[in-house]
């Protein structure tokens, strides 16, 4: 393609032909400001309306010889285009522009979640703004809150990321823009609420809006007060991706793991135990993997007995597809009812370690299971909704009682004022904190099936082990959406498994699996793109998305190469909990505790 | 404009596709809808189906009279696109309607120059003899509904006051009442 040659602020710089001018600035270190202007809001999708104005410029070249203003995110590069980026009009410009926005906004940034993390709060101090020149008319909305996220639209600044990000990268559709002129606002399908619509709690929206319309609930207080509650145990559970995220909160490099500080941290909290959801993780590959072994092996004696492949796949329920994303199951629910019987039956690993920990873990100890508070770090939002399931609370009494996101933990560790970098590296409890490198990938896409691959040989061979580096199955790693690769797991049996994230990717999948049920046989969905590293409760990724997910899964993947154990069948404490209690993996114990089933839900 | 819940049309059943029961009269409806986007021949694997969904929420609201979630997510079923994507066309457009309409639609214009002239008054008068607020339900003998209007671009008529297709100039709030009182005796002798 050929280049162009454009004169910023009497710089000349050189970009390809189709870029903008807000390329070409970026090009030589020229900040213009943008809002509503995302160049990556999951699985390189960019939102690009051009609605905010904020990046108006000045510029020739557009329509003719004559200088006009123009929104540099959506402005190509034109040849001999001279662009002043602060010239008295453009700067004019733009601080009306902002302050128009801020008269139609709440201004309660003190009490705001997004407080400090708000992009139009960071242009406000940029722009010096010390008074609002402007007194309208304000639009006002009611809260809409559920188990997981809150919208409130009165701080909405109409930028469409989220619709973005529903829309092209998650293709759930559940929100749109709703209405037009001043009282257009972002919603669902009538403004139902969110609950009520085919929304998955993935939260990628609320990981893209740029400041406090749509936030995770908060379940921070209620954590606290079981921690200061005498009469209470309190545990907690934190899943394989928030090591490789919390880090960049206290001034790591984005990705570095802090396993040890994160565990230091909590304890110091005030948490009795601290377990891992990566022990969990191991129990899920333990029935999984049964799992998936049993439908395979169903498979090779249906065609042997002479069904054809795509009968034998059917009756066997394969593909299997993996079942610990609560925000991808959500998707499937609603999305692909016709495909309810192939998930693997069980439970997340967050549920799962809930089951267990109100069970096993409390007869161990001899506390009642209402007694028993379980709290979980998750990096995702739609956990928060799975945990509320009611199927969750046998008897009433909650598997698990609260979920806070990694977001929620830092804010909670600053307000107790235990800063992560001054820890020394601490321990897991036991029981429930024994882990091995199967179950920290989990965090990342492609973990979860190269787990069970690690296992299933295993299985499949006579208890024999993966040894050396054929432990790491390369081919299904990497941030790539959707990955295919065959896999041998015993001599001459060789399977087809295909991975995806962001529920997008998981749609294409699962279309190639209603064209042709013979494809694969073993497929891992993630609803995140990225899977649990890019979780709607991540800390916000600032700058480049995809340069920082590549760091946050090395971190997943040293992880697990620095771990002595790295094969889920040789967890001793998982090794244990059969032994001592649940027998053998699918025994009706397990089916009890560890499975679940899934059910149509046509929400709109 | 069109928020939540509006009311099924003619039916105690709350949803589409036949999984509830509707009173007959809306199932023909929904029939003769459903015939119309038969003759579309939409390919549910072609994103271009999309550029249908005006013309059939025009269809819709010509057998419905308006569009209420219910018409909507049969819209959105059959044309299996999301929901949202209905609901954000219908909501957009001023000409569709998620309320039952009057048989006589009247609509007073709030826009700058008619507001500085009064229209409010008159509109706030038209809600009082009339005993609705205007743009929710019409009034419940089906003869009237009631809206409010940005700018129609007569502002030299300021005041304008619209009643079914006729424009109105210079409208107080005595002589809108006189329109509405004549359409009633009109319609009472009919
Ligand atoms: S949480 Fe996910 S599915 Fe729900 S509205 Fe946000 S992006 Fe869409
Ligand atoms: S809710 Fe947030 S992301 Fe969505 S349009 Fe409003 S400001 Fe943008
Ligand atoms: S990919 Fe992970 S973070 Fe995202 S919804 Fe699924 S479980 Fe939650
Ligand atoms: S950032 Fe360019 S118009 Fe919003
Ligand atoms: S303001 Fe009423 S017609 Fe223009």
């Amino acid at each position: 393609m050929a280049n162009i040659t454009i004169t910023i602020n009497g710089k000349k710089v050189e970009v390809p032909q189709g870029s903008t001018i807000l390329d070409a600035a970026n090009k030589l270190n020229i900040h213009i400001p943008t809002l509503c202007y995302c160049p990556d809001v999951g699985c390189g999708v960019a939102n690009k309306p051009a609605s905010c104005r904020l990046c108006l410029v000045e510029a020739t070249g557009i329509r003719g010889p004559r200088k006009i203003l123009a929104p540099a995110c959506a402005t190509p590069v034109a040849p001999n285009m001279e662009v002043w980026t602060n010239s008295a009009r453009a700067m004019k410009a733009r601080r009306t522009v902002l302050e128009l926005l801020l008269s139609d906004h709440p201004q309660n940034c003190l009490t705001c979640a997004k407080n400090q993390e708000c992009e139009l709060q960071k242009l406000a101090a940029e722009f010096g703004i010390r008074e609002i020149s402007y007194q309208g008319e304000r639009n006002s909305y009611p809260v809409d809150e559920s188990a997981a996220i809150m919208r409130d639209l009165s701080k909405c600044v109409m930028c469409r990321r989220c619709e973005t990000v529903c829309n092209k990268v998650q293709t759930v559709g559940a929100l749109t823009g709703n209405g037009r002129g001043f009282p257009a606002k972002v919603g669902t399908a009538s403004m139902i609420p969110l609950a009520d619509s085919s929304c998955t709690f993935c939260g990628q929206c609320v990981n893209v809006c740029p400041v406090g319309a749509i936030v995770g609930v908060s379940y921070t207080k209620k954590v606290m007060a079981a921690i200061h509650d005498p009469k209470k145990t309190v545990v907690v559970q934190t899943a394989p991706a928030v090591r490789v995220a919390i880090g960049q909160e206290f001034g790591f490099k984005p990705g570095e793991p802090v396993t040890g500080k994160l565990v230091a941290a909590l304890r110091m909290l005030g948490f009795d135990k601290v377990f891992d959801t990566d022990f969990s993780a191991d129990l899920t590959i333990m029935e999984e993997g049964n799992e998936l072994v049993g439908r395979v092996k169903k498979y090779l004696e249906l065609t042997k007995a002479g069904k054809s492949a795509a009968d034998a796949q059917k009756e066997a329920h394969l593909p299997i597809l993996t079942s610990c994303c609560p925000g991808w199951i959500n998707f499937l629910e609603h999305h692909f009812p016709d495909l309810l019987d192939i998930p693997s039956s069980c439970k997340s690993p967050q549920q799962m370690f809930g089951a267990v920990a109100k069970s096993y873990y409390a007869e161990k100890i001899g506390v009642k299971p209402e007694d028993l508070i379980v709290v979980s770090v998750m990096p995702c939002q739609a956990k928060k909704y799975e945990a509320a399931r009611p199927e969750f609370a046998p008897g009433g009494v909650k598997d698990v009682d609260y979920v806070i996101t990694t977001r929620e933990l830092v804010r909670l560790l600053r307000e107790a004022g235990i800063n992560l970098a001054n820890r020394d590296d601490e321990d897991y409890d036991s029981p429930l904190g024994e882990s091995t490198g199967a179950g920290v990938i989990f965090g990342v896409t492609g973990g979860v099936l190269e787990a069970a691959l690690r296992s299933v040989y295993t299985m499949l061979n006579d208890g024999k082990n993966l040894s050396g580096d054929a432990i790491n199955f390369r081919a299904v790693r990497g941030l790539d959406g959707v990955k295919e690769a065959k896999v041998e797991v015993a001599p001459g049996l060789a399977v087809n498994v295909a991975v995806c994230s962001g529920l997008g990717n998981a749609r294409k999948v699962l279309d190639m699996v209603r064209a042709d049920r013979t494809r694969f046989q073993a497929i891992e969905i993630m609803a995140c793109p990225g899977g649990c590293i890019n979780g709607g409760g991540q800390p916000y990724i600032k700058g480049d998305r995809a340069e920082t997910l590549q760091r946050r899964m090395e971190g997943i993947y040293a992880e697990d190469a620095g771990k002595p154990i790295r094969l889920s069948h040789e967890n001793p404490d998982i090794k244990k909990l059969y032994a001592e209690y649940l027998g053998q993996p699918g025994s009706e114990k397990a089916h009890h505790l560890l499975h679940t089933v899934y059910h149509e839900n046509k929400r709109d | 404009m069109s928020d939540t819940n509006t009311t099924a049309p003619e039916g105690n059943g709350t949803a589409c596709c036949g999984c509830k029961k509707f009173s007959s009269a809306a199932e023909a409806k929904f029939a003769e809808l459903d015939a119309f986007i038969e003759t579309l021949g939409l390919d549910p694997a072609d994103e271009r189906r999309r550029g249908r969904l005006i013309q059939i929420l025009h269809r819709a609201q010509h057998i419905f009279g308006y569009l209420p979630r219910e018409v909507q997510q049969h819209v959105a079923e059959k044309m299996a696109i999301p929901e949202s994507a209905v609901s954000g066309v219908v909501s957009f457009y001023n000409y569709f309607t998620t309320k039952p309409k009057g048989k006589h639609v009247i609509n007073v214009c709030l826009g700058t120059a008619c507001y500085v002239k009064g229209s409010e008054g008159v509109l706030r008068e038209l809600e009082r003899v009339l005993g609705i607020e205007a743009d929710t339900n019409p009034t419940p003998d089906g003869l009237f509904s009631l809206g409010s209007l940005r700018c129609v671009g007569a502002c030299g008529l300021a005041p304008v006051m619209l009643v079914d297709d006729k424009v109105y100039g210079k409208i107080t709030p005595a002589a809108a009442v006189k329109v509405v009182n004549e359409i009633k005796a009109k319609e009472a002798q009919a």
